[in-house]
């Protein structure tokens, strides 16, 4: 597996080649959306919804092989897209990993520009709720 | 001056510009008008000239700034044709002004089994205030339904209304579906039993000619803003009346006649409910605001909104997947929908990467929300400097967005 460094790498190449083209750029997004694993239904509850984000967005995890694997669904094309972004660079690692990471990406490929300050606010409490499972996760595994 | 829309254009300096590379289309106007240059030279024309503060002053500039200030409380008092200028209370906006009447009207007249009425498509600001009041009094609110277009049900009010209705706070225009409420016989019924009005005249104030003395109203609350003047300021117009019946709202300078430690005396109406400095420079630049609507006419600008809605309503109904909310008969130029199988907030955020603006969500009416069913919508609304080919720009970019989830 690519290290959370590799991952981000990717990322801001793809989004090189949109260049400042602010409707491809939304529109490529929303189409990372349908990468999104599917949504456990059980997992569709109101405990699961990240407070801060404008538009609806559920957040679970699992410790598979030791390893945090995340599952997110929201109910705008736009978010999921965002979230799968996380997914990609986060899911299926180690709890140190994910604490320890630096998304770096956001900044670099301008993140705050495309999707406005009540957008990246919402990401940014995406990306407190996922270091908090990886967290959790690890207080469990040192018990 | 005649109704030149290029004239009009070349007024507000904001218009002139590219958002994401394309040309700004600014249809966000039910949540805030732009400034023509008039208004935004007053402010800096009065710190630069007159700054000072008002009323008590024994010189020169403060008689100057005073003069000014208190010309813009006639200017408003033509405006909305009320008697008196004293019956123009200058606040923060409507949301204070709304306020204002719910802790002095409502402190002094609201006992425990009252009831206020409001209706199913206020503002939350029209609501919070008077469930606040309720709770601490022990009054009842009721709320009048409307039907599936976006009317209010006037028959289901008359029998709302009752000897126990002290108070029918409704709103006048809605912003989140544009739908003309029939306040004139809102309030005639209010009054056959004994109750007093207050219009939320936030969003009626800009499109149509709101006659105080014809309406009858006892208050009516409005924001400078979204009539073309700054933010940060409003207006409570009260019956005199009323208004002298009612314990001032804060305490401070200007609203006092004496002070000493044993007790206080209050100030005349308007100043007894505007205590501290007031909003200065923001109320002289109003002025300039009104100046401006009628040099154009209230009658001109309502017709050409009128002309956008009906272009824009027949323009955006032939995409796939356009689901307008809120087709009352009697409508102001707001435009309310939802694209079928997509959230309002994305198609917000793709038509700004388009250069065009518009309000995404539920417009701070989460309940009227809930009575269509839906988390929120997409609101075009349109304004004086508003074009149809910024409509059909809008209407080519909604297309190409509606066909992602319509094909």
């Amino acid at each position: 597996m690519s290290s959370i460094q590799d991952v981000q790498e990717e990322i801001i190449g793809e989004f090189e080649i949109l260049g400042d083209d602010k409707e491809s750029t939304i529109y490529y997004i929303m189409e990372l959306g349908n990468n999104l694993p599917e949504f456990p239904e059980e997992e569709r509850v109101d405990a699961n919804i990240i407070k801060g984000c404008q538009s609806k967005v559920w957040l679970t995890a699992r410790l598979e092989d030791e390893k945090v694997v995340f599952f997110a669904d929201s109910n705008t094309d736009i978010t999921k897209g965002l979230i799968s972004l996380l997914i990609r660079v986060l899911s299926g690692r180690n709890s140190q990993e994910i604490l320890n990471a630096e998304l770096e990406f956001i900044d670099k490929i301008g993140m705050g520009n495309i999707i406005g300050s009540q957008r990246s606010n919402g990401l940014a409490a995406m990306i407190k709720q996922m270091k908090l499972y990886a967290l959790a996760f690890q207080a469990k595994q040192n018990v | 001056m005649s109704f030149n829309i290029e004239e009009i254009r070349k007024l507000f300096p904001v218009l002139h510009q590219e958002v994401n590379g394309k040309p700004l289309v600014y249809f966000d106007n039910a949540a805030t008008t732009q400034k023509p240059i008039s208004v935004i030279e007053a402010l800096s024309n009065y710190y630069e000239t007159d700054n000072s503060n008002i009323h008590r002053g024994a010189h020169t500039l403060a008689d100057r700034a005073t003069r000014y200030f208190e010309n813009t409380r006639k200017i408003l008092k033509d405006f909305v044709n009320a008697r008196e200028e004293e019956e123009i209370i200058f606040t923060k906006g409507t949301t204070e002004s709304i306020n204002l009447v719910a802790s002095t009207f409502g402190r002094k007249y609201i006992k425990a089994g009252d009831e206020i009425i409001i209706s199913t498509l206020e503002h939350h600001s029209n609501i919070v205030p008077w469930q606040m009041l309720c709770e601490e009094k022990g009054a009842t609110l009721k709320v009048i339904p409307i039907s599936d277009i976006g009317e209010i049900d006037l028959e289901a009010y008359a029998n709302l209304l009752s000897d126990k209705t002290k108070l029918v706070s409704i709103v006048h225009v809605s912003n989140a579906l544009g739908t003309i409420n029939p306040v004139k016989q809102v309030i005639h019924l209010a009054h056959e039993k004994g109750a007093k009005v207050l219009l939320d005249g936030a969003q009626s104030t800009s499109h149509l000619d709101v006659d105080v003395q014809e309406l009858d109203c006892d208050f009516l609350a409005f924001s400078a803003h979204k009539l073309y003047g700054p933010t940060g300021l409003g207006v409570l117009y009260g019956k005199r009346e009323v208004l002298e019946s009612m314990p001032p709202y804060q305490g401070g300078g200007e609203m006092i006649k004496e002070v000493t430690f044993a007790k206080t005396t209050y100030n005349e109406i308007p100043f007894k409910f505007e205590a501290g400095t007031p909003n200065i420079a923001d109320v002289i630049a109003f002025g300039k605001a009104i100046d401006f609507i009628q040099s154009v006419g209230k009658d001109r600008i309502k017709a050409h909104e009128d002309e956008l809605l009906g272009y824009a309503s027949k323009t955006f109904s032939e995409i796939k997947g356009f689901e307008p909310v809120g087709t009352a008969k009697e409508k102001v130029s707001v435009i309310s929908f939802n694209i079928r199988g997509m959230h309002p907030f994305d198609v917000g955020m793709m038509l700004d990467a388009n250069g065009i603006a518009v309000r995404t969500g539920h417009h701070c009416t989460q309940p009227l929300m809930k009575r269509f069913g839906i988390e929120g919508t997409v609101r075009a609304s349109f304004s004086v400097y508003n074009t149809k080919s910024e409509i059909d720009q809008m209407a080519t970019s909604l297309a190409k967005i509606a066909k992602i989830k319509n094909k």
